[in-house]
């Protein structure tokens, strides 16, 4: 199955006085028909760079300094595929929207706030359907149907509206064109937890009925493995590891994963240990020569400087999908490494045992 | 509802210390309008200790943040009282608010909006020493020390930055400093953590989990996420619609929660353990009421929400009964919806 987006060793720099920001670097990253992949990384990683940047929404100073993405939806479906960093300025108004659409980050301010919800929804589909008034009127009233709002809101300014139905607008104008892509910058991030979870299930389930691919963009991993088919963690403008949710669940392969999984606190079952990530990212002006993660990492070695982080398929995965840029930590490495903690831990326990004892002894 | 009922529940955060702040029967009304009135706390009792941390769960909108800026003097209560070491508070005059600031200090939400653009680091600490740290204390030295207690370090290279200078997380330290700077006994963190990288977040609740224990610092900490709550906290209030609907110790309320409010938030809360669950089969289990409408305004606000809502539950608003010694839930149908608690409390 050919991939909807194929996004192909694609750079986008930052131009500033001080010099180029990597904001991404050497990017690979495919979108299949019907799928929904995650893309996570702390703030400043790039990830909203990217997805911006190959729908070329950037405006200077970024700049996209190599690769091209490649877009093959159904209405270019026949021909081959476009590419969408070199397709004329005409062209690119077309697809967008109508085949690739996105639901900006901080949706919530993202309407205008001097509109009524219907018209902001008509002006979107006026600039990109041929509609009529009345057409365009009905389409507006079952978007917002689709996404849980009673129509009777629709004549609503969007200050009226809570954030979780502000999201659900945003979303709706999103469909509005039956798009093939779905880019979604942390749609629920202002949302509590229990909104959120409404507005996740609502998009699994029209992503079932329309058949469209998202592509997620979160800081927040918890809620990608719960959600993605696929996942790309990503740090420092690199992608540092792809695969399946399971994948990364179970077996994440890169550090900087393993280090995001330890990071947040889990509701059910036995205390866990959390660790965190100390240090902070590198600065992208002048990034570290090998994997940008070295100074942060529990297992870096003199060889990590000279990485060259092209993502090579996991040592003894079976499955082909689950890509690291990391090929100094193995299984059996990060096995070790595990069983010296426990024996350490272990150590320390009796030791405060003893200590216990002999406090109560005395 | 009342709180003479619960007179006798302790708080699962009592153990670690004497008793810094506590507020009992505390409550906010705001006039919204000709006769409408939004009841944006009613009826909390709240208790810190020294040396724990007490939270306070709700989402946006139930009121968390009210209780704190009257606990932090900056808010006055319709009606109840709070009490700081056992005197009743009084910040009326300008020296007695300041007074009560070197006790009592706020930690805001956002590292990026409660610095000053224009202002260094050492500026910021700076202020709060001269102004509650009293005649000859050696100002360049303390910010120094409260940078290090930050682990901002080295100290001096952190002091003369500018905010635009830091990451988030470094500015939520110098966020923390400041709020240290004035020695007090009480720290109110609102959403400490929030508007910070997951990676980051965590090293943020260890800091102020190691700065509770060294200072012995009586810490009320208010997120919307309950998880954290449940590794950082002692004692969890869970708040809806302006009330506490469930208060407990944290691993029982998030392991066992009695309250359908808090089953419905540890259910909706994203589940790593639990691949392709809920959300894959497009089987959205707790879609209690669905968002819209917001809290009830008779009866139990959560009961036009509730799966268990009655006539009872829509009608009268149920006040916290006592569930153990350190257990209380505010619910009509407890019977149904935690059996085994509500048979202990019959």
């Amino acid at each position: 199955m050919s991939p909807v987006l194929d996004i192909r060793d694609l750079s986008i720099a930052y131009r500033t006085p001080g010099g180029d920001v990597q904001a991404a670097t050497h990017v690979n990253l495919t979108l299949n028909k019907g799928e929904v992949v995650g893309l996570c990384g702390e703030s400043g990683s790039g990830k909203s760079t990217l997805a911006y940047g190959a729908c070329r929404l950037l405006r200077p100073p970024a700049v996209i300094t190599g690769g091209s993405v490649l877009y093959s939806g159904k209405r270019t479906g026949t021909v081959a595929p476009v590419d969408l960093l070199r397709v004329p300025q005409g062209d690119l108004r077309a697809i967008r929207w109508r085949d690739i659409a996105i639901v900006f980050q901080s949706a919530m301010n993202a309407l205008n706030p001097v509109l009524r919800v219907r018209d902001q929804i008509i002006d979107a589909m006026e600039a990109h359907l041929r509609l009529s008034k009345d057409q365009a009127h009905e389409k507006a009233a079952r978007l917002l149907d689709l996404v849980g709002i009673p129509r009777t809101r629709m004549r609503s300014y969007p200050h009226e509206l809570s954030g979780g139905m502000r999201q659900r607008v945003m979303i709706a104008m999103a469909l509005a064109a039956d798009p093939e892509v779905v880019i979604m910058d942390e749609p629920t991030t202002a949302l509590d937890v229990v909104v959120q979870r409404d507005i996740l299930a609502q998009i699994v389930e029209l992503k079932e009925q329309l058949g469209f691919s998202v592509l997620f963009i979160t800081h927040d991993m918890s809620l990608l493995l719960e959600l993605c088919d696929r996942i790309a963690v990503m740090y420092a403008g690199r992608l540092m590891e792809l695969g399946t949710s399971a994948d990364l669940k179970d077996a994440p392969a890169h550090p900087y994963t393993q280090g995001l999984l330890r990071s947040f606190p889990s509701l059910r079952g036995a205390r866990r240990a959390l660790a965190g990530i100390p240090g902070t990212p590198p600065d992208l002006r002048d990034p570290p020569p090998g994997c940008p993660f070295v100074p942060r990492c529990g297992f870096a070695q003199a060889s990590c400087t000279e990485v060259d982080m092209s993502l090579l398929p996991v040592p003894g995965r079976r499955s082909a999908l689950h890509v690291t840029a990391c090929p100094v930590v193995t299984p059996e490495l990060v096995a070790e490494r595990a069983a010296a903690a426990t024996a350490a831990a272990a150590a320390a326990t009796a030791a405060t045992a003893t200590t216990a004892t002999e406090g109560a002894l005395s | 509802m009342t709180e003479d009922a619960v007179t006798t529940l302790t708080s699962a955060a009592a153990g670690n210390g004497p008793l810094a702040l506590e507020a009992v029967g505390l409550s906010k009304d705001f006039r919204l309008g000709p006769g409408t009135i939004l009841h944006a706390v009613r009826d909390v009792r709240i208790s810190l200790y020294k040396s724990a941390v007490v939270a306070l769960v709700g989402e946006s909108g139930s009121g968390k943040s009210t209780v704190a800026r009257m606990l932090a003097g900056q808010e006055r209560p319709t009606a109840g009282t709070i009490k700081l070491n056992g005197e009743p508070i009084d910040v009326r005059s300008g020296n007695a608010f300041r007074r009560y600031k070197s006790e009592v200090q706020y930690v805001f939400q956002d590292p990026f909006g409660s610095l000053n653009p224009v202002h260094s680091v050492g500026y910021h600490l700076a202020r709060p020493v001269k102004l509650h740290g009293g005649r000859g204390i050696d100002t360049k030295k303390r910010v120094i020390e409260l940078l290090e207690q930050v682990r901002l370090t080295p100290a001096a290279q952190f002091e003369p930055k500018y905010p635009h200078e830091l990451s988030g997380g470094q500015r939520q330290r110098v966020s923390f400093a400041r709020a240290l700077a004035a020695q007090p006994n009480v720290l109110l963190a609102d959403e400490p953590v929030s508007m910070l990288d997951v990676s980051i977040r965590l090293e943020m609740l260890n800091l102020l989990d190691d700065l509770r224990k060294r200072l012995r610092l009586a810490m009320l900490y208010i997120t919307h996420d309950i998880a954290s709550a449940r590794y950082f906290a002692d004692e969890v209030l869970v708040m809806y619609a302006g009330q506490v609907v469930e208060r407990g110790p944290a691993e029982e309320v998030t392991q066992q929660p009695a309250h359908p409010y808090t089953q419905l938030l540890i259910a909706s809360a994203p589940d790593p353990d639990n691949l392709g669950s809920v959300l894959k089969s497009g089987n959205s289990a707790p879609r209690a009421g669905g968002t819209g409408g917001g809290p009830a305004a008779v009866g139990c606000p959560f009961s036009n929400r509730c799966p268990l809502a009655d006539d009872k539950c829509r009608a009268e608003n149920p006040a916290l009964l006592q569930l153990t010694a350190v257990r209380a839930a505010a619910c009509w149908r407890l019977s149904e919806a935690a059996p085994a608690l509500a048979g202990d409390a019959a």
